[in-house]
């Protein structure tokens, strides 16, 4: 099923994409035509820390949107409290309508809104193929109950196997298959983050720096899969320092400083636009270059200009 | 120096009950700490919980020894729930003090001289095993004499019967864990061990599947407190004292953690062992020597019959940092399981 999905040749799902945002205005937080997820008024503080405090985010359907900016600059936050990892102090969110803001971090995965983490949480002494089975929903033997009686669930189980086998084959992890996932590489888990949330079925994914610590010819694969996820017709909101990859797989890119989004628009807009130069591709240096966290110095090419706090994670 | 007796003491208590309150109390532990990664270190409690729900049910309320039995059960479901509502959000480490402060709560509870008419205070409660007694004259395994096959003795006491009885859950409790942890249902499980946000983010609650791992851990530690109970015939708070929780640890962690047959070895060679030494050490002590062949290794002046019990829990205790030092993984587990970096 999602083999013949993945080799799909041409390129319909992009050239949508970018036909879609190319009547939409360059400037923070403009509507766009047919938005998946729309956020409003999201405030996050840690005591005096404004972390996040964005007033009006669109994500558009079928697209892939970039998120950058320095760090510090709130993206991670945003992405825990869009998918209830966090509470904000106010705001509310939909998702395809629905009101997404107050619910479970679970929840709003059920609801088709998955997630990756920065740091990857591969579950290390499960098998490759236990983490993938593990990202299907709706497992009738993961009721206790049912789960002592083999037979109202084993046949369920053996499609979810088929499934992740597929998946894996697509991700090149099938030889890694029986393995404990805490023996793979980094890059490796990156993927099979991945690829487990796609078990999910999701319509939009959310990740959180895909290519950090990547080497480069694995980050080229990983990026073949994030296009492709657009071709499939899913949503990807990702987070990225690297300026090429951003403008070569982005349709559309969002600009956060200072927990704020400071600019919308098209790669190559956003790219040339003065506040982005001057907050995070770095015209001007007003202090010591330096990174936050030793994660973020792994990214390589990471245009980390100003001085920042840590990227905040919830306890 | 009475090698028949040792060896007699030693086979009789590695398959007796004391083997069975321990093998049960870590099966239920197994399903917490070995496949949830839950620090519990109240499982005494939930013993108690099934002890004393059994002894006040039958003596201090007068109600029939089933009814007894499923108020035990009540109990510890009771517990889990309360205590998994209000802990199982805490990190690790702040569950394990929670816990064993909660378990150290309910002992002196059940301890307390204002309960004392309920509870019978520190000599705790008699008389509630007659039934469970009967049931056992009925189906022949309680014949009022001594019971001996080859090398296995069992006194008068009860303790056939209860061994019946006791091997009998825990070959169900195994199976209802292997069972339940080759299912879907054991894969949140192992997987909230090994990262709670990475379940979330796929959409399982790990909350839910934390209470109930907890609960199920909680109600067979409560089976525990009832052959606890049962085989002595009294229920007394200081049986439930920390240590209980620290014994089965040790023996969880002998036999191999997240594996089915773990803590039943675990349990027996644990139990063994610890009969072993105190009887071939007592031996020793009181002849005053070890017989190595013709020679004799002197022990007198090293060690009096009195020093004996404390000398075995330390090298008991020097024997389980051993083995977490050279084989962590238990007898049973797998090495590279607990080599991985778990981050």
């Amino acid at each position: 099923m999602y083999a013949d999905r993945m080799t799909t040749t041409g390129r319909p799902g992009r050239e949508l994409a970018r036909q879609a945002l190319a009547e939409v205005a360059a400037e923070p937080g403009v509507a766009k035509p047919a938005p998946i997820l729309v956020a409003d008024g999201v405030l996050r503080r840690f005591g005096g820390l404004v972390a996040v405090d964005v007033a009006h985010l669109a994500v558009q359907r079928g697209a892939i949107t970039a998120v950058i900016g320095p760090n510090g600059a709130g993206k991670t936050t945003l992405f825990n409290v869009l998918t209830g990892f966090d509470k904000p102090q106010s705001g509310s969110w939909t998702f395809n309508g629905r009101r997404v803001h107050g619910q479970r971090a679970h929840q709003v995965a059920r609801l088709g809104m998955v997630r990756t983490f920065q740091l990857t949480k591969a579950l290390s002494r499960l098998s490759v193929i236990d983490n993938m089975r593990l990202g299907a929903v709706g497992q009738v033997g993961e009721n206790f109950w049912l789960s002592l009686l083999p037979f109202l669930w084993d046949r369920q189980e053996r499609e979810i196997t088929e499934r992740a086998d597929q998946l894996l084959a697509w991700f090149q992890l099938d030889a890694m298959r029986d393995e404990f996932a805490g023996s793979l590489s980094g890059g490796q888990r990156k993927l099979l983050e991945m690829a487990r949330a796609l078990m999910v079925n999701p319509e939009l994914v959310l990740l959180d720096e895909p290519m950090a610590g990547v080497n480069p010819a694995l980050a080229q694969s990983l990026l073949a899969h994030v296009k492709q996820l657009r071709e499939n017709g899913m949503t990807v909101l990702f987070i990225e320092h690297d300026m090429d990859t951003v403008h070569d797989i982005s349709d559309w890119v969002v600009v956060m400083g200072e927990g704020k989004i400071i600019a919308e628009g098209t790669p190559d807009q956003v790219m040339a636009d003065q506040r982005v130069i001057d907050a995070y591709l770095g015209a001007h240096h007003d202090g010591a270059v330096r990174t936050a966290a030793g994660q973020e110095a792994a990214v390589g090419p990471a245009p980390v200009v100003r001085p920042a706090g840590p990227e905040r994670e919830p306890e | 120096m009475n090698w028949d007796l040792i060896a007699s003491t030693t086979l009789t208590q590695a398959i007796g009950p004391g083997v069975v309150v321990f093998a049960l109390a870590a099966i239920g532990l197994n399903v917490q700490f070995g496949y949830t990664g839950l620090l519990n270190f109240g499982q005494a409690a939930f013993a108690a919980m099934g002890a004393y729900g059994l002894a006040m049910g039958v003596a201090t309320l007068g109600w029939p020894f089933w009814w007894s039995i499923l108020l035990g059960l009540a109990a510890a479901l009771l517990l889990a729930v309360l205590l998994g509502v209000s802990t199982l959000r805490l990190r690790a480490d702040y569950l394990a003090i929670a816990t064993v402060a909660a378990a150290e709560a309910i002992r002196r509870t059940f301890r307390s001289v204002a309960l004392r008419e309920y509870t019978g205070g520190a000599e705790g409660i008699r008389a509630f095993a007659d039934t469970f007694r009967e049931y056992g004259v009925a189906l022949g395994f309680e014949r009022g004499e001594n019971v001996r096959y080859g090398p296995f003795f069992y006194p008068l006491q009860p303790h056939l019967w209860v061994m019946v009885v006791g091997w009998t859950l825990i070959a169900l409790c195994l199976l209802v864990v292997w069972l339940a942890m080759r299912s879907p249902w054991g894969r949140v499980l192992k997987a909230i061990r090994e990262d709670e946000d990475a379940v979330r983010s796929l959409g399982k609650s790990a909350f839910s599947y934390k209470i109930q791992s907890f609960a199920l851990g909680g109600v067979i530690g409560a089976l525990a407190g009832f052959m606890e109970a049962l085989r002595i015939g009294n229920v007394a708070p200081d049986q439930y004292h920390t240590t209980f929780t620290f014994y089965t640890y040790a023996v969880l962690i002998l036999g191999g953690a997240a594996r089915v047959f773990g803590p039943v070895v675990g349990a027996a060679l644990f139990w063994g062992l610890f009969n072993f030494l105190t009887a071939f050490l007592g031996e020793a002590a009181r002849l005053g020597g070890i017989p190595v062949g013709p020679l004799e290794i002197p022990v007198s002046g090293l060690i009096t019959p009195a020093e004996v019990g404390p000398f075995v829990f330390v090298l008991l205790g020097a024997g389980i940092i051993a083995m977490l030092i050279f084989r962590p993984q238990g007898i049973f587990g797998d090495r590279r399981e607990i080599s991985l970096n778990v981050r």
